[in-house]
């Protein structure tokens, strides 16, 4: 119990040494999230493709935010 | 605790500050070409549109040539159009300038200073600032709808006396 404190400090170093690690991104210093090689996904139409073949061959579908069947119709 | 809750409400207060009915910051800045250095605050008597952009910003792009053709129209009526370009590479800058050519002014703020001082969430931001250095109006990102009530907001401060 007496060594509280100090305890208490060891814990909450590491934290507040982490919390330099968050910065705040202002709008203009968007350059470099804006490329296309940041976005989640690169291509659009190849990962729809990718998605309805998946949907068809699985014989089920969703996890992507869409309803739908296995039939490969949708 | 009151005066706690009166710091805090005036902390939240001070955070969102708007900028419209503001004095415009004053901040100074080259032009693209280093031929020319102004004051963003200090529009000479004229009608400032100052736009802040950078060459990976989509809506940017699209807001030029809405932005050109103002230029076009309202320069010789006392409507002056600055855009100051917050790219980390002025070569995108030039490369954007090369595909979207304009007639109206492009300032470079490397330091990127000025967007902090106008206080910018959104890229484009433009600002509207009347002839006695008032900001008026902003406006954050650029919609095709916008343009409608921009040419309306830039022709009411022209026809403040």
């Amino acid at each position: 119990m007496k060594n509280k404190p100090r305890w208490f400090a060891i814990l909450a170093l590491p934290a507040v040494a982490m919390l330099a690690g968050c910065a705040d991104v202002q709008p203009w210093e968007r350059g470099t999230l804006a490329r296309p090689q940041m976005a989640l996904e690169p291509d659009a139409l190849d990962s729809a493709l990718i998605k309805h073949t998946y949907s068809s061959k699985e014989a089920a579908a969703g996890g992507y935010g869409v309803g739908g069947g296995g039939c490969g119709c949708n | 605790m009151k005066t706690i809750i009166k710091l805090l409400m005036a902390l939240l207060a001070l955070s969102f500050a708007a900028n419209a009915s503001e004095q415009a910051p004053s901040c100074k800045l080259k032009t693209l070409d280093g031929k020319r250095s102004l004051d963003l605050a200090d529009s000479q008597g004229k009608i400032r549109y100052v736009d802040f952009w950078a060459s990976w910003c989509g809506p940017c792009a699209a807001s030029f040539p809405f932005m050109n053709a103002l230029h076009g129209e309202l320069a010789s009526q006392g409507v002056e159009i600055v855009a100051v370009n917050l790219d980390d590479n002025r070569e995108d800058a030039l490369a954007f300038l090369e595909k979207n050519p304009v007639q109206f002014a492009i300032v470079e703020d490397k330091e990127a200073q000025c967007p902090g001082l106008y206080k910018v969430k959104a890229m484009p931001s433009s600002y509207l600032i009347d002839r006695h250095g008032q900001i008026r109006h902003v406006h954050l990102g650029f919609h095709d709808v916008d343009k409608t009530e921009l040419r309306a907001q830039v022709q009411a401060l022209l026809d403040e006396k």
